[in-house]
């Protein structure tokens, strides 16, 4: 029976999760658009986000990078590299306890400005509170996972999350063993992981697809739309006896130094 | 020399009479929705005052618009990009709802059922964000209406900037003025620059500056990035709004709302030609009190046949050169020279001009120790001081506004002495640089302003960018997926999709 469960959770799971989380997504932007959006409350409340804001942010997309990085490198890499596991296991602690501990101060401001500020709890929507708090309840089992950590130092426990993960997402049908045996922290941070990647979707979470850090590669500063996407095509359709033919949307050029 | 043409317009503030027409049928047209109560795309502020949101003149404490590096090239006041990038989290500059206000409602209902009591039932304040009672309200959209409020707090007003302004807290020397402000469609937006999305884009065809609405992600730069502060954070949908300049009337050939209702009848729209190559290194100049003039050499002349010609190769329609060539704007701004633009100094080259208003003359000049340079009054004498003006319309720079009100005080003394007096004096027109003729032609413009001089429109070629065969039975203006077909244009990495079925009208 625990060995079903087991692979119902961490076999299972977590494909249902990731359809969900992919699809859900790409749905969501191809038909709701106008939904797709950071959700910022800055306007109605200053204060509490100064600090809370980029403490939070900060610290979890170091904790995204560390976990993306950690689980899903191939464990040859590191051999390559060098890297013992020790070594990436005593890494991971310092790193993500750092970051987890800023993550947590950030959120904890947060959580308290959405929950209490009269302004900020009468604009937010279940959803906000909701995955504010799935958050908070995460990064709270992780960081306890630490104190599990502390007791197996030489990064074997560590190797077992690694294996699942990439068993995962390399299909591997028995990738649930991997973490049959794994303290129950351990198996709590992992599902509620799953479900954020579950409702993903559904949440303000979305942004997160649209960082802007392509900016940084756009030419110039001025972005110029025009309805036609030819200028000698527009002069060639006028005034011409038949519907013009730039059918479609709107084209957007954007030329530097305007 | 790329020419590109714009729908500009002037407001005429010597005729401005602070009603607030404009400011309602905008409201009642474009912002009358949750999450936007406090946006007034168009509001009226009475000056010397902070405005609305408070103090958003004041640069060093918002960081709107451009600033000049040393190297020479501008970059947005609040940053470059990889700056922009870091603040996102936490915007530093972004004002509060509270500088703009709270948006409020009454508890009108009280009023019918209030139960029989010896006190009159009265209709207490209620916040539209949370719905709580609001014990006093503190500030307003107009909180400093013709002089609200203690000339201290009105005094922070940075366009005082040189004037000695301690004498006008007296009552014998206070003045006063209307500044009803929208989007200024600049040609160099910093609104468009510091948008990390790139949701925000200045229209090829008439210049119109928007807001894509399913593009905009809510990073709320641009809200910093305006130093006009003319762009408002819906807090409801988590976009951003801002002055549309009624582009549906536009297209159609109409006034914006604002223009259309203006009892004053202050407002004007025409079109205007510019050099779109040169926007940056007129935007980059080095002395702010340049900028009026740079931007001024960007506008260029609708009756010179190169220009025409250079136009047409763009690919800017007849009818719009045309138009150009009867534009009010091109008129007040190049041929009168008597509007300018807003806060030029912020490096925007904004596309919405104003007239700077006469004022009575100051009490010692009735009494003749003041000058009267001739049969006219000396501009430096009138009650707004020259340089309050000056600091609003030209980075400081006086002569230009100067002239401006001398030749708006030549169109009266040069009608007065024709319809009162019967006599023609050219020497009144040739003192400010001007023939009879043309001040002829500014008093049928700007003074008796019919509607056809103050609105010369031309329609937007729809059937060059749309095959109305597609568009039919298609949904009009919403939000959202209000009537969509659930297809939106880009693709999930934000780029244009491809492989798009042929449409079996592309034959041709």
């Amino acid at each position: 029976m625990s060995a079903y469960l087991n692979h119902l959770l961490f076999g299972w799971y977590p494909y249902l999760c990731l359809t969900v989380f992919l699809l859900g997504s790409l749905i969501r932007f191809d038909r709701e658009q106008y939904t797709w959006k950071t959700g910022s409350s800055q306007l109605l409340r200053r204060r509490q986000l100064r600090w809370g804001s980029n403490l939070f942010h900060v610290g979890i997309l170091v904790i995204f990078g560390g976990h993306f990085v950690g689980l899903l490198t191939p464990i040859w890499v590191f051999d390559a590299l060098g890297i013992s596991h020790s070594f990436k296991q005593g890494l991971a602690i310092t790193v993500g306890g750092i970051a987890g501990i800023a993550c947590f101060i950030g959120i904890a401001m947060l959580a308290h400005r959405r929950l209490f500020d009269p302004r900020i709890r009468a604009t937010s929507s279940f959803g906000d509170i909701a995955i504010l708090l799935l958050l908070w309840v995460q990064l709270t089992l992780g960081l306890s996972t630490i104190f599990v950590s502390l007791g197996h130092m030489d990064g074997h426990e560590m190797v077992k999350f690694m294996n699942w993960a990439q068993g995962i997402l390399t299909l591997q049908p028995e990738a649930s063993a991997y973490v049959a045996d794994v303290s129950p922290v351990f198996k709590a941070h992992l599902l509620l992981g799953m479900t954020i990647f579950l409702v993903f979707p559904f949440t303000r979470l979305v942004h997160i697809w649209s960082a802007p850090v392509w900016y940084l590669g756009r030419p110039g500063y001025q972005v110029v739309r025009t309805r036609f996407a030819d200028p000698a095509k527009r002069r060639a359709s006028f005034p011409a006896a038949r519907p013009a033919v730039q059918a479609g949307p709107a084209r957007t050029t954007r030329r530097q130094g305007e | 020399m790329k020419i590109r043409a714009q729908i500009g317009m002037v407001l005429n503030l010597d005729k401005c009479i602070g009603c607030h027409t404009c400011s309602v049928t905008c409201k009642n047209v474009w912002t009358n929705r949750e999450g936007v109560e406090y946006a007034w795309f168009n509001n009226v502020e009475t000056k010397p005052g902070v405005g609305y949101p408070r103090e958003w003149e004041n640069q060093t404490k918002w960081n709107g618009g451009w600033r000049r590096k040393k190297s020479g090239r501008i970059e947005p006041r609040i940053g470059a990009k990889w700056r922009v990038l870091a603040n996102i989290f936490a915007n530093p500059d972004l004002p509060e709802i509270d500088d703009y206000y709270e948006p409020f409602t009454f508890d009108y209902e009280h009023l019918q059922t209030a139960k029989e009591s010896k006190a009159f039932p009265t209709a207490r304040p209620r916040s539209l964000i949370t719905g709580e009672r609001i014990e006093k309200i503190g500030w307003g959209p107009n909180w400093e209406e013709i002089l609200g409020g203690e000339f201290e707090k009105r005094s922070k007003d940075v366009n005082f900037e040189g004037v000695q302004k301690e004498i006008y807290g007296e009552f014998e020397n206070t003045f006063m003025m209307y500044l009803p402000r929208l989007c200024e469609h600049c040609l160099n937006p910093a609104c468009v620059a510091v948008c990390p999305s790139g949701a925000i884009y200045k229209r090829e065809e008439d210049g119109i500056v928007l807001i894509d609405q399913d593009k905009c992600r809510g990073w709320r730069m641009c809200v910093s990035g305006c130093p006009y502060k003319k762009i408002y954070y819906n807090w409801s949908s988590g976009k951003s709004e801002k002055c549309i300049f009624c582009y549906p009337r536009i297209e159609a050939g109409q006034p914006t709302v604002c223009s259309e209702t203006c009892v004053g009848r202050i407002r004007y729209l025409g079109v205007i030609l510019y050099d779109a190559d040169r926007i940056e290194a007129a935007a980059a100049t080095a002395d702010e009190q340049d900028l009026y003039e740079e931007q001024l050499s960007l506008f260029l002349d609708p009756n010179d046949p190169a220009v025409i010609a250079q136009a047409r190769a763009d690919g800017v329609p007849e009818s719009w050169i045309e138009a150009a060539r009867h534009s009010p704007v091109w008129k007040m701004a190049m041929e009168w020279k008597v509007a300018f633009p807003l806060h030029p100094e912020y490096r925007t080259l904004p596309m919405v001009w104003y007239v700077p208003p006469l004022s009575p003359i100051q009490s010692a000049a009735a009494s003749g120790r003041m000058g009267i340079d001739g049969d006219m009054p000396d501009v430096r004498s009138l009650r707004i001081p020259l340089r309050y003006l000056a600091n609003m319309l030209t980075a400081g720079k006086e002569e230009p506004v100067a002239l401006a009100l001398e030749r708006m005080l030549a169109m009266r003394a040069y009608m007065r002495a024709k319809t009162v007096d019967g006599r023609l004096d050219p020497r009144i027109a040739e003192k400010v640089g001007l023939t009879g003729g043309a001040i002829e032609e500014m008093y049928q413009v700007m003074a008796i302003a019919n509607y056809e001089d103050r609105f010369v429109i031309p329609t937007a070629h729809r059937e060059w960018s749309e095959d109305a065969y597609e568009e039919r039975g298609s949904c009009g203006f919403s939000f959202g997926n209000g009537c969509s077909g659930g297809e939106t244009d880009l693709n999930l990495f934000a780029t244009n999709k491809t492989g798009k079925a042929r449409n079996p009208m592309e034959i041709a």
